[in-house]
């Protein structure tokens, strides 16, 4: 069943029209033509579609697009500022964690919900908060400092 | 060279005897420096473009405006090459590292490569690439020698500004001096290339160039391509290997609004113009087919090689006689070691569009081998090659599960009957039924030793896969590897360093068994019994690094293990230390040091990236990884069941590198994955006196293990 589905992404109005059972990755990818957000298993199980959703991290995979409606979406797309990158983008491009780059934006927005409401995590808080999210390339260590030096970097921009 | 024969090289170029394809290369590229290459054997014959490849493979340009361009047929996998070419192309020319792009993977723009893996891009394509930078510098020197009137030995290059060392307000740039040329070199003799006090950047470590495309979401993967009017496709994913499709009845979809079914023999594809709801339908077709009966499961699978295995055959050069051998050994050990089928696991699935137009076709593909594929396909539709075009994008991941590239056969299969556009990304479960897995393997090892420690007989025999990494790099007089037919129900392929993973953890579970039967400390045991004397500073380097002494006893309770491993040139040694709850049978690794003689390091941040990779990944064939199936059926379909490492998995990883920049460059994409299994099993022995043969080391296997023990 087709149906109009609003709400905000990457802070601007956006509408659709389609069937709201589907998943809000698949939206985002096709429907919006944002292909930032990835596809890794589309059962919730690998992080690679994660999107902030109102502040939290959600696996977009397995949000029907009805479910968004006058709801808040953040995908990686929107992260960087006036061309600025985010400090947790900062901190990944240079600790290098990354290799194929597949995960990364998954991980950067799991990462930036981790750090909303958890401004300074241990590093054992750090790997709880990410362990779902699954790196092929084993980039987990670099992943972890960056995490790190994000959280110090935006704790001294507050 | 002098100015005149530079000026004969500039008029004297007749197109005409170039193949179509070098022509085709350089057109378009404007004035400038051209340098052609080839990489390893050239490629004079033989089939690419036009039926012809041309006879170089590589190739770069320095363009009007004084920018460096790398045209490579390599892919970027995620291990770095267009970081780690750039940054030595940039050091020989003597330019900054962002005034070179590189342009990768495009069959229409590229030379010929035969594909990304193996740990080759470095080793065999970095040195030929520093030739032609120093060739192209050489080239520049030139011309400014005559712009400047300054002999050539008084001019040195800055960021791409040559200039006159005894007066340095005497400059000219690359730009000014590509200006309205067009000079073409093909690079025959080596010319002198920098040499290790002269790096500005080799060696250096330096962020990756495609960083920030990659944490903005902006690097663009085949599944990120849009084009007008392209449909996704869903195909329809057999139940088994081997299964024939008897019937099918698609009409709850097909002309359904929307909604299309193309079918090409066993292949079935749903198309839609959202990819989610092409998925859905698939479910809706109504399909029989004719499955094979099992003849063996990831439990029998052992058994039937052992029981199939036919008359094998010597691998490599066998030495000395094994009866001789048992005769001298104090004692003769037998054991089998065993390990399953794993799944590359990339995080992209495979990924393909297919675009015709015309009499010509574009593919964009996820894949190592996007010449090979272009190859294939040329066949397959009986086209000229030059009207079919690959392309590899980003890559999700690849270790040698995208040197299989079926799924662009079938999204051009399927393009060509729906007339339009067509992307097809396999979904996670067609992911773990189309990959080629790992094959699962028996080794079995009979060896012997004699009173004073020393390795005399070696019988190692292959079952389900090949001997990479099998050749003994231990000096043992009398010693054989036999392989044995393969049978495999699922398609199996090169999994990072081939076979090496399988061999290195039988081999060093043995090793580390014989060590303890002869009350040897495992790395005294080694030390005795590998002359080499490079192995021997790895060896030593390594375990200086983690600290190793010997334990009073063995087992000692401490948890401590190491494994030794050779691959693609590379002598490498991992030591680990694990934790092992006994009850629950899981095992946390705590700490892993590799050590290795990689030669000239060219960007050594690079390297430690690779180790960690390797290692992380290591962890999951060594610990959880393996495809469960019976016969032809695939039972892991994703994550849930199939389990990769996560982030409390990976131990504190240090990296050892032997100081050896005199010596070539060898690729770190695989050495230090191939030790896990075996580092790993010989630590768990070492916290819990129980030895596993068989990897993964699940907890169900371990706690056997454990009340085993004696
Ligand atoms: S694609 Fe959504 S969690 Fe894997
Ligand atoms: S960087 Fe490749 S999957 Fe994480």
């Amino acid at each position: 069943m087709n149906e109009n589905i609003s709400f905000t992404l990457n802070d601007k109005a956006v509408s659709v029209n389609t069937d709201g059972e589907r998943p809000l990755l698949w939206v985002l990818r096709t429907d919006l033509g944002l292909t930032g957000t990835k596809y890794g298993c589309g059962k919730a199980l690998c992080g690679a579609c994660t999107v902030i959703m109102d502040g939290m991290a959600v696996r977009s995979c397995v949000i029907p697009v009805s479910n968004v409606e006058g709801r808040k979406i953040l995908t990686i797309e929107g992260l960087a500022k006036n061309g600025k990158l985010h400090p947790i983008q900062e901190a990944f491009a240079k600790h290098d964690a990354l290799q194929c780059g597949f995960c990364t934006p998954g991980m950067i927005l799991n990462a930036y919900s981790l750090l909303s409401s958890n401004p300074e995590p241990s590093r054992q808080e750090i790997i709880d908060g990410m362990e779902y999210n699954l790196c092929r390339c084993g980039a987990h260590t670099r992943i972890i400092r960056a995490i790190e030096e994000a959280a110090q970097e935006m704790k001294g921009a507050r | 060279m002098n100015e005149d024969k530079l000026q004969v090289a500039e008029r004297g170029r007749d197109e005409s005897q170039y193949p179509v394809s070098r022509r085709e290369f350089l057109q378009g590229l404007g004035g400038g420096v051209v340098i052609l290459f080839a990489v390893g054997d050239p490629p004079a014959t033989g089939q690419g473009r036009g039926g012809q490849r041309p006879d170089f493979n590589a190739y770069l340009h320095i363009g009007e405006d004084g920018r460096v361009t790398c045209f490579t047929g390599k892919v970027e996998l995620g291990q770095g090459p267009m970081t780690s070419l750039a940054q030595t192309l940039a050091d020989e020319l003597d330019v900054s590292l962002d005034s070179v792009d590189m342009v990768m993977a495009d069959t229409a723009r590229c030379p010929f490569d035969a594909g990304t893996w193996g740990s080759t891009t470095t080793p065999q394509f970095g040195p030929i690439l520093r030739a032609a930078g120093a060739e192209a510098r050489a080239v520049l020197i030139g011309l400014a020698a005559v712009r400047l009137k300054v002999p050539k030995d008084r001019l040195a290059v800055k960021d791409g500004v040559v200039f006159d060392k005894t007066q340095e307000s005497r400059k000219v740039t690359y730009a000014q001096l590509t200006k309205g040329k067009k000079i073409e070199r093909h690079l025959e003799s080596a010319p002198k290339i920098k040499t290790v006090g002269q790096y500005n950047l080799i060696g250096k470590p330096i962020n990756r160039l495609d960083a920030v495309q990659k944490v903005t979401g902006r690097a663009k993967y085949a599944g990120d391509i849009r084009l007008d009017g392209m449909v996704y496709a869903k195909v329809l994913r057999p139940p088994s290997h081997g299964a024939k499709l008897k019937s099918l009845d698609a009409s709850a979809v097909d002309g359904q609004e929307g909604f299309q079914v193309v079918r090409d023999g066993d292949l079935v594809a749903v198309l839609h113009k959202y990819p989610d709801l092409a998925e859905q339908a698939l479910s809706k077709l109504k399909v029989d087919y004719d499955i094979p009966e099992p003849r063996f499961d990831d439990k029998t699978v052992f058994d039937y090689f052992i029981k199939n295995a036919g008359n094998g055959r010597v691998n490599g050069k066998p030495a000395g006689n094994l009866d001789t051998g048992a005769r001298l050994a104090k004692e003769v050990v037998e054991q089998t070691y065993l390990n399953g089928y794993v799944a590359h696991a990339p995080m992209e699935p495979h990924t393909a569009v297919a675009h015709f137009e015309g009499n010509k076709l574009t593919v964009w593909a996820s894949t190592q081998t996007p010449f090979g594929c272009q190859r294939q396909l040329t066949s397959d539709l009986g086209m000229p090659s030059e009207n079919v075009r690959v392309i590899a994008p980003f890559v999700g991941g690849g270790f040698g599960g995208k040197i299989n590239y079926d799924q662009a056969i079938q999204v051009v299969k399927i393009a060509k009957i729906a007339k339009k556009p067509v992307q097809l990304a396999w979904s996670r479960a067609d992911e773990f039924f189309y990959d080629t897995h790992r094959p699962a393997a028996a080794v079995k090892i009979k060896s012997g030793v004699d009173a004073s420690g020393k390795i005399v007989l070696w019988d190692y025999s292959i079952y389900g896969m090949g001997g990479r990494g099998a050749s003994l790099f231990y000096d043992v007089p009398h010693n054989r590897v036999t392989i044995y037919q393969r049978h495999h129900l699922l398609k199996t392929g090169a999994w990072r360093a081939p076979d090496n993973n399988t061999n290195s953890f039988a081999r060093e579970s043995h090793i580390d068994l014989m060590a303890a039967r002869a009350g040897i400390d495992p790395l005294d045991f080694r030390l005795r019994n590998i002359k080499d004397e490079k192995f021997q500073r790895v060896l030593k380097a390594g375990a200086d690094k983690f600290g190793w002494t010997p334990a009073k006893k063995s087992p000692s309770g401490r948890g401590y293990g190491m494994a030794c491993g050779f691959d693609v040139g590379v002598p490498v040694v991992l030591f680990a230390e694990v934790k092992v709850n006994e009850r629950s049978g899981a095992i946390q690794v705590k700490r892993v040091v590799c050590a290795q003689d990689l030669g000239l390091v060219i960007n050594p941040e690079g390297v430690t990236l690779q180790v960690e990779g390797c290692i992380t990944m290591g962890l999951g064939y060594a610990l959880t990884e393996e495809v469960n199936f019976a016969g032809g059926v695939v039972r892991d379909e994703n994550f849930d069941t199939y389990e990769l490492p996560g982030f409390s998995w990976v131990p504190e990883i240090e990296s050892v590198l032997i100081d050896a920049d005199d010596e070539p460059s060898k690729g770190a994409g695989e050495p230090a994955i191939i030790c896990m299994g075996g580092v790993l099993v010989n630590a768990v022995y070492d916290a819990t006196g129980a030895r596993l043969r068989q990897i993964p080391m699940t907890p169900e296997r371990v706690k056997q293990a454990l009340a085993k023990r004696a």
